[in-house]
């Protein structure tokens, strides 16, 4: 007897059959990061995916050492936090005449910054270390806070200047004329409106410098001052045998902070943050 | 006195644009130079201007062309059909599925997005490796395995490139599937269309915009990926996974060809530039 499809268990039938389907693409997706998860925690980890014989911090307790961890995370922090604050603050401040005054070199300014935005910035290492090695910025900690600064800078200001636009410059005005200045208003009153926006571009320049490797990897020459994306690499070779457990507990450690940094401004803005402004189409 | 007053206005510029100028232009300008002299690493005190000779080396160069080759393989198979293609199948299945399977898949998806370039190497050297999780699998299944970095390295790490940036496309896609009208669909369901008949009549037409702007930026994106391959192969076994980047510093900096190395550099940026034009134009942006 044939069975009669009403609309409502074609539309449960397609869901099923829609969650059947996601969940294989994510079992996928989820091996690799499972196994290293399960690493960290295994007295005897090894490539493959496994459930361990029991559960262990040891491998936590072997890598959480000043010169295995500390010093290089310490070095990321200072490396991705001054990039971060310097990307934010030359942003803040290039999108607040962009977005507030006309003028006719707004838009061919603004066009060179998207332009800018999809160049693949791994192409001007070798000028770039060739440049550094000219002007001695070579090996040192603010020359690669610079760059990481100006390669980050163009999406910066695109969406800096997109959140911008969307404060009112009612506020403003009735500032401006009780007498405060542009700089006055920019951080007393639009600043803080849009404080999302500027939450959005620190976690995102924080987290994009964070996890870049090339970078670091270019600029930077002494291992005292490696941050975690290139020290991470002393796992392989160096130390003889690969202890992946170890590996594992580090990578662990070393991505915590992105991920919570991404959950915490994507809950707050909903799904697909920061591609506001790079792709409305 | 309007003068003095633009000037005021575009005062809180100076700063970003000093350091565009100064740690991007310059570089820019610097690597158009040297990509036509014969500057080198060791030794020599001056280089001097030698034309197009690195180019015309490169193309005379077997190693030069296996990384066009390479390169258009990886960006072919990754971007344009892996994650340009799965993140549409996911962020359309996702339309369709129950709130906890779309929040655990999109959370799943996510993270491999998020993780640092070096870890998600890493993760996917353990993966592919010959003890990896990969071949436990297809040993499972009693299918043969084999030394999946060593046999197809470049497809190795295409698959590591869909893993990482699936993402990307996924929120693309469901963003703007989110944007067409229920009606729509529904009017066209009512009419009889199946499943594959709207996607292809309705909803691919719909969101033409984004596909187009969704391939720019991961093409761009895939253009210059080097941690990835660095951490699973190093471009090898031989060269056999050297993409640009990959042989860019091979050049430069392990046979000490900054001249040369920087040439490569520049059609790299030229390709990516002309990308960057075309998604410029995609986009058609009101500025």
């Amino acid at each position: 007897m044939p069975v009669r499809t009403t609309p409502r268990s074609r539309r449960t039938g397609r869901r099923l059959a829609a969650d059947a389907g996601l969940l294989v693409v994510a079992a996928a997706f989820a091996l690799p990061l499972a196994w290293v998860v399960l690493s960290a925690l295994d007295p005897h980890a090894g490539l493959r995916v496994q459930v361990p014989d029991g559960l262990t911090l040891d491998n936590f307790d072997a890598v959480l050492k000043p010169d295995i961890t500390y010093t290089p995370l310490l070095n990321s922090l200072i490396l991705c936090g001054g990039g971060t604050l310097l990307t934010v603050v030359c942003a803040a401040l290039a999108a607040y005449p962009l977005s507030r005054f006309r003028s006719r070199l707004n838009r061919p300014f603004l066009l060179t910054i998207l332009f800018a935005t999809c160049l693949p910035i791994t192409a001007i290492m070798v000028p770039v270390y060739a440049l550094f090695v000219r002007v001695n910025l070579i090996d040192t900690v603010q020359g690669t806070i610079f760059f990481f600064a100006a390669s980050q800078l163009p999406f910066a200001i695109w969406l800096m200047k997109n959140f911008m636009d969307g404060v009112p410059k009612e506020l403003e005005e009735a500032a401006w004329t009780d007498g405060a200045s542009s700089l006055q208003s920019l951080v007393r009153i639009v600043l803080p409106l849009m404080g999302p926006g500027v939450a959005v571009v620190t976690v995102f320049s924080f987290v994009m410098m964070w996890g870049n490797f090339f970078v670091p990897f270019m600029l930077l020459l002494t291992p005292d001052q490696m941050p975690a994306s290139v020290s991470i690499n002393d796992f392989f070779g160096n130390r003889g045998t690969v202890v992946y457990g170890q590996l594992a507990a580090f990578s662990v450690i070393y991505s915590t902070p992105v991920i919570l940094l991404y959950v915490l401004v994507a809950r707050r803005l909903g799904g697909g943050f920061a591609l506001g402004g790079a792709v409305k189409g | 006195m309007r003068l003095r007053r633009s000037l005021t206005r575009a005062l809180p510029l100076t700063p970003a644009v000093a350091l565009l100028l100064l740690f991007l232009a310059g570089p820019i300008a610097y690597c158009a130079y040297i990509a036509f002299t014969d500057l080198q690493l060791t030794g020599q005190a001056h280089s001097s201007f030698v034309g197009f000779e690195n180019f015309r080396a490169a193309f005379r160069d077997d190693a030069f062309l296996n990384a066009v080759w390479l390169t258009l393989v990886f960006t072919v198979l990754s971007s344009l059909v892996g994650q340009n293609t799965l993140g549409l199948a996911l962020a359309s299945l996702m339309q369709r599925a129950s709130k906890p399977v779309r929040t655990v898949v999109g959370g799943i998806v996510v993270t491999a997005w998020v993780l640092p370039e070096v870890v998600a190497g890493f993760l996917l050297y353990a993966f592919f490796r010959r003890e990896g999780t990969l071949n436990a699998i297809l040993d499972w299944l009693h299918l043969p395995t084999q030394n999946w970095l060593f046999t197809l390295p470049i497809l190795a790490v295409s698959f590591a490139n869909v893993w990482r940036g699936t993402a990307f496309s996924m929120l693309v896609y469901s963003a703007a599937l989110n944007e067409i009208p229920k009606e729509i669909t529904e009017a066209a369901e009512v009419d009889g269309a199946g499943g594959w008949r709207r996607m292809w009549h309705i909803t691919l037409p719909m969101i033409r915009r984004s596909i187009g702007t969704n391939l720019m930026l991961n093409t761009l994106q895939t253009l210059s990926v080097f941690g990835l391959i660095w951490v699973m192969t190093r471009g090898g076994p031989g060269n056999r996974s050297q993409t640009l980047p990959l042989f860019m510093y091979e050049q430069a900096f392990q046979k000490s060809m900054i001249g040369y190395g920087t040439a490569v550099a520049l059609l790299l940026l030229v390709v990516g530039s002309l990308f960057s034009l075309v998604y410029m134009r995609l986009l058609r942006t009101e500025v």
